[in-house]
This record gives C-alpha cells, sequence and structure tokens, in this order.
C-alpha cells in the first residue's frame, strides 16, 4: 500500500519519459481510476456487467457543479454531494435492474442511463442546460462563499479550503482521494463480503440454496460502485467545472468497461493499468502526426522512411483507435486476464530463466573445476 | 425413532405443460430416520427436492416442516429454517478454494439476511474457522484446503458439497443422488460418511439408484413412479413387494 502510494504520487517524476507528465492528464489517470476501481467492484466481484455506470459519472458532475453555482466553490461539499446523489440514483437503478442477471442486466442498465443522457439533453434542460452544458456564471448565488467573502471580479475557481484544484495540485488532491478508495476496495475485496460477492458471482443459486438473501448484497456493491462513479464525475468537475450530457453517453460506459477487461477483470491494479493505458493512447497516441513519425523514423534511408511513415500513420493520430482496439483484441484472445495476467507471466518466465541461468552457470563452473582437476591447471 | 414429522408433503401437484411431474404426492419424513426415495427415471425425485427447497412452487398442495407451513417460501428463507441440499451434479463455488467453499456457508446463520456483520471481516471468526475446518476434515479434504473447487475430482466435488451442506447444521439434509457416477471405491468411502453422520440423528431424505445403498443406509423407503408414492415400508418389504418390482425393476430380482 505504501509502494503503491508512492508510485501514485510520483506518476508526474516517472511519466516524464513518456510525455505524459502534465497536469491534465495525470488527473484523468487518476479520476478515471477511481471510476474503473468503482467499476471493478461490481464487475469483478459479482460479474454484473453494467452498461450504464457513465449516468453516475454524469450525476456525479451536474450535482458538483451545481453545487459550486449554490453552495461553494469548495470541492468538498461538492464531492459529498455527488457521491450521495449518485447513491441514489445507483439505488433506484439498482432495485430495478437487479431483478435480472446476465444480459437482462446489462441491457437494463444500458437503458436507464441512455434515458438519463436523453432526458439531459431534452426536459431536464432547466438543470442540465443541454447542449452546451451546466457551466459557472458570475450570477451564482454561492451561499456559503457568501457567507465568508463579497462576490470578486470575474469567475471564482474551484478551491479545496484555498488550494486551487486546478493543475498539478488537482493532480495531487485527486491522486490522494484514489488511493484512499483503493484502499477502501482493497479492504472490500479481503473482506467477508467481497468473498461472498465472489461466491455469488461463481454460482449465485447455490449461495441461495445456503440460505443467503443475494439481492442485498448485489445492491450493496451496485451502490457502491455507483458512488466511485459519482465521485469520479465529482473530481471531473472539481478540477475543471463544467458539465455536459456527453460524459452519460454509453460509450463512457463502454469505455470503463475496456479499461477494467484490457486491465484485468477482478484484479486490484489491473483496472488502473487498464485507464493508463487507454489515457496514454486517447491522450499522447492520438497528438502524433507525420512530422513526429518522420523525425522518429530519421535514421532510416528516405525510401524505407517513407514506408515506414505511411504504414505507422494508420496506427497514431486519428488512427489510434485502431492500434487499441488490435491491443484489446490481442489482450482477450491470448490474455483473458488483461495485461497484468501479461506482467506477472513475464516476471515468472524472467525469474524463471534467472534460476535457471543461475544454476547453468554453477553447474558450468563445477565442470570446469573438474576438467581443470584432470588436466592439472 | 422419533416419530414426529420433520417434513410432511401433502397432495402436492406439479405439472409442466401437459405433463403431471408431481401428481398428489404425499409423503412423511420421520425425525431421525434415513428415508430412501427410489424410483424409474423420470418419477420426479429430483422434482420432489426441488418444492422443498424452493426452487419450484408446487401448483396445488403443501409442504411443512417442522410444523411450519414453507410452500412458496424463498429458497434462501427455506434454508435458514434448516433444510440443506446436496445436488445431483455439485454445486459449489467453482473458483473459491475449499476452506473458502466451507466457510461461506459457516456464515450463512450469521449474515443470510444482509447486515452490517456482512461487511465484517471473517478472518476475525475463529469459531466459524474451526467448525470449517472440522467438517472438511471429515470429509477427508485437509489436505486440499487452499486448491481451487473447480480443479477437483468429481468425487471430491461431492464431498465438498456435502461438508458445505453439514457445516450448516441442517435439521433435514437432502441428498439427490450422492454416489452416481462415482467409482466403487468412492461409493463404499460416500456410503461410510454417510453412515456417520446418519449416528449423529440427522433428519436424511435420500434418492439413490445403486440399491447397495438403500439397503445399507435406509430406515424407510418410498418408491416413487408417475409422480406418486406407490409403496412404502423399511427396506426388508419393498424388498419384498410385489408392486415394487413390477413398477421399478421390471420383475427383475434384486
Amino acid at each position: 500500500m505504501a509502494i503503491f502510494s508512492v508510485v501514485v504520487l510520483t506518476m508526474p517524476l516517472w511519466l516524464q519519459p513518456f510525455g505524459a507528465a502534465y497536469p491534465d492528464i495525470l488527473q484523468k489517470f487518476v479520476i478515471f481510476g477511481v471510476f474503473a476501481i468503482g467499476y471493478n467492484i461490481l464487475f469483478g466481484l459479482t460479474g454484473y456487467l453494467s452498461f450504464g455506470h457513465a449516468a453516475f459519472l454524469g450525476v456525479g458532475s451536474y450535482t458538483a457543479v451545481w453545487s459550486f453555482k449554490l453552495l461553494s466553490m469548495n470541492i468538498v461539499p461538492a464531492i459529498i454531494l455527488s457521491m450521495i446523489m449518485s447513491g441514489i440514483f445507483a439505488i433506484a437503478m439498482g432495485y430495478v435492474a437487479l431483478r435480472r442477471s446476465g444480459i437482462y442486466f446489462s441491457i437494463l442498465t444500458l437503458a436507464f442511463a441512455q434515458m438519463c443522457y436523453n432526458l439531459a439533453y431534452s426536459v431536464l434542460t432547466p438543470i442540465t442546460n443541454g447542449e452546451t452544458g451546466l457551466q459557472l456564471a458570475k450570477s451564482d448565488p454561492r451561499v456559503i462563499d457568501r457567507l465568508f467573502s463579497e462576490a470578486g471580479e470575474g469567475l471564482p475557481s474551484t478551491t479545496l479550503f484555498g488550494i486551487e484544484t486546478s493543475g498539478y495540485s488537482g493532480f495531487y488532491i485527486s491522486a490522494v482521494i484514489m488511493i484512499i478508495v483503493f484502499y477502501i476496495s482493497l479492504r472490500i475485496f479481503n473482506s467477508s463480503f467481497g468473498l461472498k460477492l465472489k461466491a455469488i458471482k461463481a454460482n449465485q443459486n447455490r449461495m441461495r440454496y445456503l440460505g443467503f438473501n443475494t439481492k442485498p448484497y448485489l445492491l450493496t456493491a451496485f451502490v457502491i460502485s455507483g458512488m466511485y462513479a459519482g465521485l469520479a464525475g465529482g473530481l471531473l468537475a472539481a478540477t475543471d467545472p463544467l458539465a455536459g450530457a456527453e460524459r452519460m453517453q454509453w460509450t463512457a460506459s463502454g469505455e470503463v468497461i475496456l479499461m477494467t477487461i484490457l486491465g484485468g477483470v477482478g484484479t486490484l491494479f489491473g483496472p488502473l493499468l487498464g485507464v493508463i493505458i487507454i489515457k496514454y493512447f486517447e491522450n499522447i497516441f492520438s497528438a502524433v502526426n507525420q512530422l513526429d513519425l518522420h523525425s522518429f523514423y530519421a535514421i532510416f534511408p528516405t525510401w524505407l522512411e517513407n514506408a515506414l511513415v505511411a504504414i505507422s500513420s494508420l496506427f497514431v493520430g486519428e488512427g489510434w483507435h485502431m492500434t487499441l482496439g488490435l491491443l484489446f483484441m490481442l489482450v482477450v484472445a491470448f490474455l483473458p486476464g488483461g495485461v497484468l495476467e501479461g506482467l506477472q507471466l513475464i516476471y515468472k518466465k524472467f525469474t524463471a530463466y534467472l534460476a535457471n541461468r543461475n544454476k547453468n552457470t554453477s553447474t558450468q563452473a563445477e565442470t570446469k573445476q573438474e576438467t581443470g582437476a584432470n588436466h592439472g591447471e | 425413532m422419533g416419530s414426529k414429522a420433520v417434513l410432511k408433503v401433502t397432495n402436492v401437484l406439479k405439472t409442466f405443460g401437459g405433463l403431471k411431474a408431481l401428481n398428489n404426492l404425499n409423503l412423511t419424513v420421520e425425525e431421525g430416520t434415513v428415508h430412501a426415495i427410489i424410483g424409474p427415471n423420470g418419477a420426479g425425485k429430483s422434482t420432489m427436492l426441488n418444492v422443498c427447497i424452493g426452487q419450484l412452487t408446487p401448483d396445488t398442495g403443501s409442504v411443512v416442516f417442522d410444523g411450519n407451513n414453507i410452500t412458496g417460501l424463498e429458497p434462501h428463507e427455506i434454508s435458514q429454517r434448516g433444510i440443506s441440499r446436496v445436488f445431483q451434479t455439485p454445486q459449489i463455488f467453482e473458483e473459491l478454494d475449499i476452506l473458502q467453499n466451507v466457510m461461506i456457508p459457516a456464515l450463512a446463520h450469521l449474515d443470510g439476511q444482509f447486515t452490517f456483520n456482512a461487511i465484517k471481516d471473517l478472518n476475525h471468526r475463529d469459531d466459524i474457522k474451526r467448525a470449517a475446518m472440522q467438517v472438511i476434515e471429515e470429509m477427508n479434504l485437509t489436505d486440499q484446503l487452499h486448491d481451487r473447487a473447480g480443479a477437483m475430482s468429481r468425487g471430491n466435488k461431492r464431498r465438498l458439497e456435502l461438508a458445505m451442506c453439514l457445516v450448516q447444521k441442517p435439521k433435514l439434509l437432502l441428498l439427490d443422488e450422492p454416489t452416481a457416477g462415482m467409482a466403487r471405491a468412492d461409493t463404499n468411502q460416500t456410503i461410510e460418511i454417510l453412515k456417520k453422520i446418519k449416528a449423529s440423528g440427522m433428519t436424511k431424505v435420500i434418492i439413490e439408484h445403486d440399491m447397495n445403498v438403500v439397503f445399507s443406509l435406509a430406515d424407510r423407503v418410498s418408491v416413487l413412479a408417475q409422480g406418486t408414492i406407490i409403496a412404502e415400508g423399511t427396506p426388508q418389504e419393498i424388498r419384498e413387494s410385489e408392486i415394487v418390482k413390477e413398477a421399478y425393476l421390471g420383475g427383475a430380482k434384486i
């Protein structure tokens, strides 16, 4: 856990060589990390595949922005409220959707999320501000802030008791929150509650015949993961106080599923790995252009350089989706346990190889000694 | 042997489409007995167990357990009242290890209904771990404690499932063909284990095709054919009954 915290907090340092050490992407890594950790509590432990978690992300964002508008620019009430609101939404959605399992559950959650998305665009425009997205305005009441100070010039920015929550400080605040929620999920995974969720995944009927009422267990897991998503939504709004309905679209739910599966379903670190891979691709690979490629292949003769650039350009820039798709296919086909399983395999092979080599060198040394003795050297 | 009825199935009718799987079934199981149910394939034996554990709701009729009507209750409610079942194909948690498989049912009476108990850490419950370990030992599974349950042999899976039921200390244990598809040695081992449990005085209903098992364990035998009980008696009486030979054994000698 300590190592994990250090690794997360030093991300700005070790991501430098990958060109991913600027605050915007770092924030995305940790915030979507929260989202994926929460998603993994539901999907990884119970096996229920929800297609609607983006709705909670959106609800969290809207709630946070409203909190900035009405109450205070401090992110604490915003985040707490966004978790509560998404929790309420999760109870409603889970109560209905958990009546079914398997594909029907997925479809119900998808329908619910799409309903939220469409409502946000149409009927609920007074709350969501439709296509423009919900934004801060100078005329917002901000009741709590007004108690302490007069409205200043221009738009205020989001703070945590005076610390601005954009840029690097935003990353560190989000990172600390992610470490805390990661610790909570670790506890859930190792608790008897987590064990029972795994048992429900393995054989739900058996659980019933053993005397377990499985519904409340599933609903609790669903609400916890919904609140994680709400927290992530709140954090997104905290680092950039703007909420749009596109955050609720099903593609956003699909993205978190991709992240979880790519990294490794049901593992603790897998989803985080998935987040980093996908967000890295989205932000870095998509930005690579022809010029970058030419300079990358500059050491080759011109004709080869041009050919390589032509091939590679399919996979970068606009084509980053293709790279990601190929990677995803490879992972699902060959590593059902995700990238994390791949890393573990490599580690095992590597240690086995080292052990082998040590043995070989020692036996070689022995035979050398023997032959040496025979020849009387 | 007590004369109190633990399980009383009265006039149960269950139809699937036009098929009467259970046709006015009446069955009384007395406390402390081992009650075997035999009958040809498709006679409704497994359907009867499904009705008893709440997997199926009967069309008409009632199931009374321990003096309470349990007809139409949810499976988990029935289980909480003290009925456990061993299935024909082992129903275990394949992804979990053996200790976990037995720990979970041991926890059912504490937090089957979702409470804050459910979130508490299980490593602190030494008494539950001890109970689980004891049953695992009885089933001779101790040396595989941390093996994945799904990777075990079929015989071991059955014993594991039996352990999962026994750790709950049920008042009534339902066994659906506990020796089906087992090698001779495994069958004998299972009989030994069942005899040991029999000595503890737990009431059992056992569905079985293997007449050796039936006649070495059962106190009473009911013969089920086409959804009704056609004969009932001690193993000796059933062995000699002409109706049974006709319906079930096709006149062949046992």
